[in-house]
């Protein structure tokens, strides 16, 4: 059993809380005693926190859509496919046509680099995230 | 928040406004009532009698959307009362003039009747707010969703102000940032009108900056917010999206606009951990690591940049959401190689001064950092506004009321106000997996005021069909006197009563909110009895 302490995923007050790993599986969670927000407590939704990290109903392959029916497909297929689309909308209408969303779920790094892929690769301003819902 | 989560318990005051706080942010609420036990006076303004307002010395149930109304009041008595901070009025603020000039004009009595609150509980609350030494106001959506929601947030800002409660540790305004990240995506430039740290994408020194990092030239005419690309309609000017862990489908103001909008794309692409309503859309769907199952920050609502620590390794083919904009940014000719978190952090600490000193290595010490940080020898800024406002004084913004965008009539007879529960959160797709948090609450429940529900003949728990212009859903009807007659109230996790498809879509221009504070609605019995 090893606990890696980490940040909670819920709401914005940002819990500290060690995840509790076993055989590769995140088994439960615990609050961290000193950490200046949690101070050894958490919500309800932070001590089963692991439930949803080990749900069965994880997606765990791309899937493209087709005749119709999301497919599971290989990883090379379905980022070629999409870079193809985006790339084709891109130029035939232009950066503008194209809208990305971020997520208030993502890391800062993850965000970071997604409003950089869109302002250069998309060549739009066109990104936001659910800030204002 | 200008505060830390911490210095609210040391406050003498507590002003919450628009925070449903026990339910939503739970650590908060935990310093909220410490602060209660230690001697602190707590005034709640909300709508509903909340657990927290139950908790109150002072509870302002305001008619919902009267909140400029009542802080204006409010501020009257301050200058009446001799309570405004002259000196930091002097030194630190500018359009004093505009603001008193507004409040003397102002009928009391009137602007009272008209929030739906007595004028001495309004008198009590400025006279207790005024008088304290530390001072913190924390509000949340039910102040910003709402057409006038930038006014209001100007509003509360004023009051601050006014009293000079800002500038001070344990004394500030505390706006409660809803998502584990919301601030972080903001901070790092997720935003149609800002580059990252706030620098403005329509200005041409800013643009020039990052031209040189990234080596390509930007567009300079700022972007669509989220709600003008999902409400484009089928044939919007809008023909592709990339979404990446979000649910509009639940999550977006009237719902039927945003699917007829998602359905007309030419290609739309999802990533995400479950297959979301939104994902159900998508051409493509990436399935993507949790939070558990990579490394990076999160920034909290008190502006504490923290690490993120990977646990345990993704399951199946699941990639981080680096991995897949980096993969899609080299085949679109842009190219993107990061060999870690921490080396595109060096790069945010090297473009965006407010976190100029945020480095993994010192991230993984001391909890982390609060922005703004602007280099490495910074230790942080546990609270903002010393010695002067980020854009030098302070800029008194006088406003009056303005009515909702939609309001109850004789076909609609009710106000409908939407939020979240304590069991779930947003749109349910990681609490909705969970059994025991499920076990607590699985199904939405419509509040209603006793009085409303015995006019309708309704029992406890009866499904009833609650109707809006837009659309309509079913769902169990919850008797309480926590909502006042001509109210209800439900939350939005559900996707079985999506309760956005009957909001309305009507939004603060300023920031783009929708209001979902306020619509008019009316229940329908769904059996004869």
């Amino acid at each position: 059993m090893q606990d890696v302490l980490t940040t909670c995923v819920y709401c914005g007050c940002g819990c500290g809380l060690y995840l509790h790993v076993e055989d590769g599986q995140v088994r439960g969670s615990q609050p961290s005693r000193h950490h200046p927000v949690s101070r050894d407590n958490l919500c309800v939704k932070g001590w089963h926190i692991h439930e949803s990290i080990n749900h069965p109903d994880r997606l765990t392959t791309p899937l493209i859509r087709k005749n119709g029916v999301l497919t599971p497909s290989p990883w090379e297929e379905a980022l070629d496919f999409t870079a193809r689309q985006l790339g084709h909308i891109r130029d035939q209408h232009s950066g503008s046509a194209i809208g990305v969303l971020a997520s208030a779920k993502c890391t800062n790094e993850e965000n970071y680099l997604l409003q950089k892929f869109a302002r250069t690769a998309l060549n739009t301003n066109n990104v936001d995230h659910c800030a204002r819902l | 928040m200008t505060n830390s989560i911490n210095e609210i318990e040391n406050a003498e005051v507590i002003l919450v406004s628009g925070s449903n706080t026990t339910e939503a942010h739970p650590q908060v609420a935990r310093r909220m009532l410490d602060a209660v036990d230690r001697g602190a006076r707590l005034i709640v303004i909300d709508p509903r009698r909340t657990r927290l307002a139950e908790c109150a010395h002072l509870h302002l149930a305001l008619r919902p959307g009267t909140d400029i109304p009542l802080l204006n009041a409010m501020m009257r008595v301050l200058l009446d009362e001799g309570l405004a901070d002259d000196l930091f009025i002097e030194m630190r603020t500018e359009n004093f003039l505009a603001l008193r000039d507004m409040l003397n004009r102002l009928d009391l009595e009137a602007t009272a009747a008209l929030t739906g609150v007595d004028l001495p509980l309004i008198r009590q609350a400025a006279q207790l707010y005024g008088r304290a030494r530390k001072a913190v106001i924390c509000y949340c959506l039910g102040v910003t969703q709402h057409v006038c929601g930038t006014e209001n947030v100007q509003t509360i800002a004023n009051l601050a102000m006014l009293a000079g409660h800002i500038e001070k540790e344990d004394t500030g305004v505390d706006p409660l940032r809803g998502q584990n990240n919301v601030q972080g995506a903001c901070d790092m430039g997720a935003l149609p009108n800002m580059l990252p740290s706030y620098q403005d994408v329509a200005n041409q020194d800013y643009r020039d900056k990052f031209e040189r990092a990234w080596g390509v030239s930007l567009p300079e005419a700022p972007g669509m917010t989220l709600v003008k690309m999902t409400h484009g309609g089928a044939q919007g000017p809008i023909r592709a999206m990339f979404i990446m862990g979000e649910n509009p489908m639940l999550s977006d103001p009237t719902l039927n606009k945003v699917e007829e909008t998602l359905r007309g794309l030419d290609f739309l692409v999802v990533s995400d951990i479950f297959l979301t309503e939104t994902a159900r859309l998508a051409q493509v769907v990436f399935p993507a690591a949790c939070f558990a199952e990579k490394s990076g920050s999160f920034t909290n609502s008190e502006r504490r940049v923290q690490m993120v620590r990977k646990a345990v390794a993704p399951p199946g083919e699941c990639r981080a959401d680096s991995e897949i904009i980096m993969a899609l940014s080299n085949r679109l000719g842009y190219a993107m190689e990061y060999d870690s978190s921490g080396e595109v952090m060096e790069e945010i600490a090297l473009l965006s001064p407010i976190y100029g000193g945020m480095h993994h290595d010192r991230l993984e010490q001391n909890w982390g950092l609060q922005w703004p940080c602007w280099d490495r020898s910074h230790a942080g800024t546990p609270f903002l506004h010393k010695y002067y406002f980020t854009r030098g004084k302070g800029h008194f913004m006088p406003a009056s009321h303005t009515e909702p965008g939609e309001t109850p009539d004789q076909e609609y007879p009710l106000l409908l106000m939407t939020g979240r529960i304590y069991h779930q959160y947003h749109t349910g797709t990681m609490t909705r997996k969970s059994e025991r948090l499920s076990r607590e609450c699985d199904h939405a429940v419509l509040q209603i005021n006793p009085k409303d529900a015995k006019a309708m003949g309704l029992r406890q728990g009866e499904m009833v069909r609650l109707v809006s212009r837009r659309g309509e859903i079913t769902l169990a009807a919850s008797i309480t006197d926590q909502v006042e007659p001509g109210m209800v109230y439900t939350t939005f996790h559900f996707a079985e009563a999506p309760i956005n498809r009957l909001t309305n879509d009507a939004f603060d221009t300023g920031s783009g909110c929708p209001e979902y504070k306020v619509c008019a609605v009316r229940v329908e019995k769904t059996m004869s009895s």
